[in-house]
């Protein structure tokens, strides 16, 4: 199983898990200047529109083969509709492909984030869809995304997710997974690396983000009610933030 | 507005034993008849009692208040507003208070103290 992959022993896990987080609060105050100083690089291309619906479709794929699993993860937590839920909500995306083609990519993020909030039906669908949303604003009118762009979509996703779900990172979510990234990408970044070991290190620390919510109790959403009994169980939202992330990174 | 078409239904129903010119509507579940919030079904029970009046949505758990707030995000232009209360209790208060004219305000701060009224 393709899951398999991404088991690794729990002391790695904190391990990188608390490197990243540090890196977070090291790099959060610089992206401004950040982005300035890099400004030359920033045109280079990373992905641009038409690409960015074919990862759109990618994603869906994905979740459609990882759809048994992602809502076996909620069954223990949740209301077991996690995968059902997000694979309807991609399946629609991917109807959509035909009036994405030639929109920018703002536009193509708005379509895909709207059509998630009217199709999936559990929290992941305003979740995912505020996210998709917020951060194609952060792409008004482009037809291209550099690196640069890309973290700045991500942020914008980062904070959507935290307005929406009332969340902070911690609570055994999505954002456990979102926030390292998000982190270790920016490290990356600021360390000189290409786009594809940013993207690599940010997929990296999902995975270790999402099974480190093994150890957390969950505070919003279903898995609240269950509480302490929720421990040793991986947030199904911090999955498959990972599994889409996994497919941003694998077609850069 | 609940995760399940029969419960939020049958709120409905109930709260109408008390109060049957009250307007209200229910948005449960999912299209195919599943669990779950859906967006164009909060819409159009929205749309289904609108007036200047103004609509008062009361909900069950996580994703139903996401779900609603983002449909209350797409129509800024409207009187519509979230409450947080228990949903049973709330749709009788709401329905009574309805049907004997209570405006929406009144209602709002009736609806809120339904939250700390103990039934025992």
């Amino acid at each position: 199983m393709h899951r398999q992959i991404h088991r690794r022993g729990n002391n790695e896990i904190l391990t990188h898990d608390f490197a990243a987080m540090g890196m977070f609060s090291v790099m959060e105050g610089s992206m401004a200047g950040m982005a300035f100083i890099n400004q030359e690089k920033r045109g280079s291309t990373m992905t641009d529109s038409k690409k960015v619906v074919e990862i759109l479709m990618a994603i869906g794929d994905r979740i459609e083969e990882q759809k048994e699993y992602l809502t076996e993860l909620d069954q223990p937590i949740g209301d077991s509709d996690h995968g059902i839920n997000l694979a309807r909500g991609f399946a629609a995306v991917k109807e959509k492909a035909d009036s994405m083609e030639g929109q920018d990519i703002a536009t193509v993020l708005k379509t895909a984030g709207m059509t998630l909030v009217s199709t999936v039906g559990g929290a992941s669908g305003p979740l995912y869809g505020s996210a998709f949303m917020k951060g194609g604003m952060a792409m008004a009118g482009k037809t291209e995304m550099g690196l640069d762009d890309f973290l700045c979509v991500m942020d914008a996703a980062v904070e959507a997710v935290k307005q929406r779900g009332k969340a902070v990172e911690g609570e055994a979510t999505m954002l456990d997974a979102m926030i390292p990234s998000l982190g270790a990408m920016r490290a990356a970044r600021e360390a000189g690396k290409p786009a594809a070991d940013v993207l690599a290190e940010g997929v990296k620390a999902s995975w270790a983000g999402a099974e480190h919510t093994r150890d957390l109790v969950a505070t919003k959403g279903r898995a609240s009610y269950v509480g302490e009994r929720g421990l040793g169980h991986q947030d199904p939202g911090a999955t498959s933030y990972s599994y889409i992330l996994e497919v941003i990174a694998g077609a850069v | 507005m609940s995760h399940s078409a029969h419960l939020a239904d049958s709120v409905i129903e109930m709260a109408a034993v008390m109060a049957e010119q009250a307007p209200m509507a229910a948005a449960g579940g999912l299209e195919d008849g599943s669990f779950g919030t859906s967006f164009d079904k909060i819409t159009a029970a929205i749309d289904a009692v609108y007036s200047d009046d103004g609509v008062l949505v009361l909900m069950d758990l996580g994703s139903a208040v996401m779900t609603t707030e983002m449909v209350l995000e797409m129509m800024p232009e409207r009187k519509v507003e979230m409450v947080d209360c228990p949903l049973v209790e709330g749709a009788i208060v709401a329905a009574i208070g309805a049907a004997g004219g209570e405006d929406f305000e009144t209602l709002k701060k009736n609806l809120a103290s339904v939250a700390s009224t103990k039934k025992m």
